[in-house]
């Protein structure tokens, strides 16, 4: 055994059924990068549930306004944590900014990143708290008098000119966001769907399909936390707006479904060469994860939940159960979804002729509790962020201190 | 913040962007130069010698009828190159195909271990079987490689001789070129965290030696040659033999010919 061979590698050759290249044994792409996909696009869906707000004018929905953008801020600072703790040379990683190799898709992360980070995400906050901020700055004490004064970037302008200002730079920006926030999870997706050596991820639906389950994820995330924080802060929930934005998953739910469901029955009209050993994947390797996590628990129980919901007249209690029921099965769903691409690609051999076994690690540095830290970090953040920036606007008029 | 104040602040913010980009690429100019101290558009064969890689166009003809499946090249390829000798990292490797009566190929990679390869031979049932043969599998150095495109810091990159090769200095681990390699040729070599395949002993090669797996192969069932160079072996193999491509449907234009190759093998 050569020092830094995986040992579990001998193992899995017992594991493997009919015939792989060799070179396969390996699967390379492990649970961090299942961890990946499923945050940017909690990412990106959180912040599409912001922009309703801002571009399409739902009204309704702006008590989550700042947690969907604070939401989409924690995650999205998670978001490179995993690549970077996957590379085998993470300190060579500032090479794709430094030498871009401008065909791969991959090299585009930083730009896309960094983009939607500093281009879209902080300045739309930054414009939408400024206000805010100085206000509380004049009101509080050392150190959070400080570090928001630092976070304001020292204006200090309240005037009717300068925050009708704020509002057109924050709708400009929430239109530029959209299609950024589209890039980035669409991007995610073409990675895998430009692979055109392997069947279960080459397909030009692909970023589509991450795009909406994104939306959905993204969407149920908001609905999870707001929920969570409201019955911490014992206040009411506002039920219009739990209401609406469970009837936007709803819609989201479907047109999920039905892309997913169109590239299923797509993949098996077509029937190429692929077809047998993508059918042996799911029936014995895929179907716990991808018939019962991903399509029952995942999203037709939900949807049925969300039907239900809608139709009948239940109380406000019954409803609330109903949707974090919804919720919490969506984002199980959505994971399972995300594990199913990332981790199914990687079960078949390109012979076509094998299948190959995951067995993940527990305590190594792609393992279990490295990807459940990562997991768990981004609620970390969003508690210190929603510390120090509250989630509720302060009202109108100003009051005296100023 | 009114109008004024802002575009002062754009005014302010730009240069500064501006700034940081040329320290970046002063940075970065300054990596490179360390590492090439020859520009590569001013002298591209610089450390080469005699040897002129544009003049050349490498690839490799496999006659299978002729491999008997010893795995000698297997083998030579592992000591050549440093291979990991586990029994699932390979630059090349020889694949057994059975195909029974009822149309069933059974395939299976011929072990590095002789005591498995003849546990291996001994095994099975031989009334049932149609055909049967050996295919060696390499890199396939692809003129249209997935590897090279998928690459997000450029570290594999193909030579002007035709060779996809990988900057071992520069690769990141990140495992793209892996997933994106149809043929499974690449493997991840965990002693340099760094991802490997054949780069056809380029540092044979380039001194006018054969490949190593080609220079051990006792049926010389492969055929390393030039393809720029009408009086070359490879040349010769393709003018006498129909040959064929792995996966052809995939556009990655492989420079590793294959004669008599059976539609079973993929």
């Amino acid at each position: 055994m050569i020092a830094g061979i995986p040992k579990g590698l001998s193992e899995l050759m017992g594991q493997v059924t009919g015939y792989i290249y060799p070179n396969e044994i390996e699967i390379h792409w492990s649970i961090l990068i299942v961890v990946y996909p499923y945050i940017t696009g909690l990412v990106a869906g959180a912040f599409i549930l912001a922009s309703l707000v801002k571009v399409f004018n739902v009204k309704e929905v702006q008590p989550t306004y700042r947690l969907s953008l604070l939401t989409a801020l924690a995650f999205l600072l998670v978001a490179p944590f995993p690549l970077l703790l996957h590379l085998g040379h993470p300190e060579r990683s500032f090479e794709i900014f430094l030498t871009p190799h401008l065909s791969s898709a991959m090299a585009m992360f930083g730009f896309v990143y960094a983009w939607y980070l500093m281009g879209v995400l902080l300045l739309e906050i930054w414009f939408e708290y400024r206000r805010d901020l100085i206000v509380l700055a004049g009101q509080e004490r050392f150190p959070l008098k400080w570090i928001h004064r630092v976070l304001t970037l020292f204006s200090k302008d309240v005037s009717d000119q300068a925050v009708a200002f704020d509002r057109k730079a924050i709708k400009a920006i929430t239109i530029i966001g959209i299609p950024s926030a589209f890039l980035l999870h669409g991007y995610v997706g073409f990675i895998f769907g430009s692979v055109k050596a392997n069947p279960w991820w080459g397909s030009v639906l692909m970023p589509i399909v991450f795009l909406m389950s994104a939306i959905v994820s993204g969407i149920a995330m908001v609905i999870f936390l707001y929920m969570v924080i409201t019955a911490m802060r014992n206040e009411k929930i506002d039920m219009r707006c739990l209401d609406r934005i469970a009837s936007f998953l709803f819609y989201a739910v479907i047109v999920d479904f039905s892309l997913e469901a169109l590239d299923f029955i797509h993949r098996l009209y077509e029937s190429e060469e692929s077809i047998k050993i993508l059918g042996k994947l799911i029936s014995l390797k895929l179907f716990m994860n991808l018939v019962v996590l991903q399509i029952l628990l995942g999203m037709l129980i939900p949807l049925a939940i969300l039907v239900i919901a809608r139709l009948r007249h239940f109380n406000e209690d019954m409803r609330k159960l109903l949707y974090f029921t919804a919720v919490i099965l969506i984002q199980m769903g959505i994971f399972s979804t995300r594990w199913n691409v990332v981790i199914g690609g990687q079960l078949f051999s390109k012979s076509f002729r094998g299948l190959m076994t995951y067995k993940m690690e527990m305590t190594g540095l792609e393992g279990l509790l490295t990807a459940l830290v990562l997991l768990a970090l981004p609620f970390v953040i969003l508690t210190v962020l929603i510390r120090i920036l509250p989630t509720r606007r302060l009202q109108d008029p100003l009051p005296e201190v100023l | 913040m009114n109008k004024r104040q802002f575009l002062k602040g754009m005014i302010l913010f730009i240069p500064a962007g501006q700034l940081l980009e040329t320290l970046a690429r002063q940075a970065g100019a300054a990596e490179t130069g360390k590492k090439e101290p020859a520009r590569q558009d001013a002298e591209p064969d610089a450390g080469l010698g005699d040897y002129r890689p544009a003049e050349h166009w490498y690839g490799m003809g496999i006659e299978i009828d002729k491999c008997i499946g010893c795995n000698r090249c297997a083998e030579a390829c592992k000591a050549e190159n440093d291979v990991p000798a586990e029994p699932f990292f390979f630059r090349t490797w020889v694949e057994r195909y059975r195909v029974m009566h009822d149309g069933e190929a059974r395939v299976e990679c011929i072990s590095v271990n002789p005591q498995q390869r003849r546990a291996d031979r001994e095994g099975g049932d031989d009334r049932d079987v149609l055909r049967t043969f050996f295919v060696p599998k390499l890199c396939n150095q692809c003129a249209h490689p997935p590897c090279v495109q998928v690459c997000p810091v450029g570290a594999t990159f193909s030579t002007r001789d035709g060779v996809v090769l990988i900057d071992k200095d520069r690769c990141i681990g990140c495992r793209y070129c892996i997933q994106a390699c149809p043929y499974g040729a690449r493997y991840f070599d965990h002693r340099a965290n760094i991802a490997d395949k054949c780069a056809f002993c380029y540092h044979r090669i380039t001194k006018d030696l054969l490949p190593a797996c080609v220079e051990v192969c006792p049926t010389q069932a492969r055929i390393f040659g030039d393809l720029r160079s009408k009086a070359s072996r490879l040349v010769r193999f393709q003018r006498m033999n129909k040959v064929g491509v792995l996966k052809p449907a995939l556009n990655t234009e492989p420079k590793v010919y294959y004669a008599q190759l059976d539609g079973e093998v993929r």
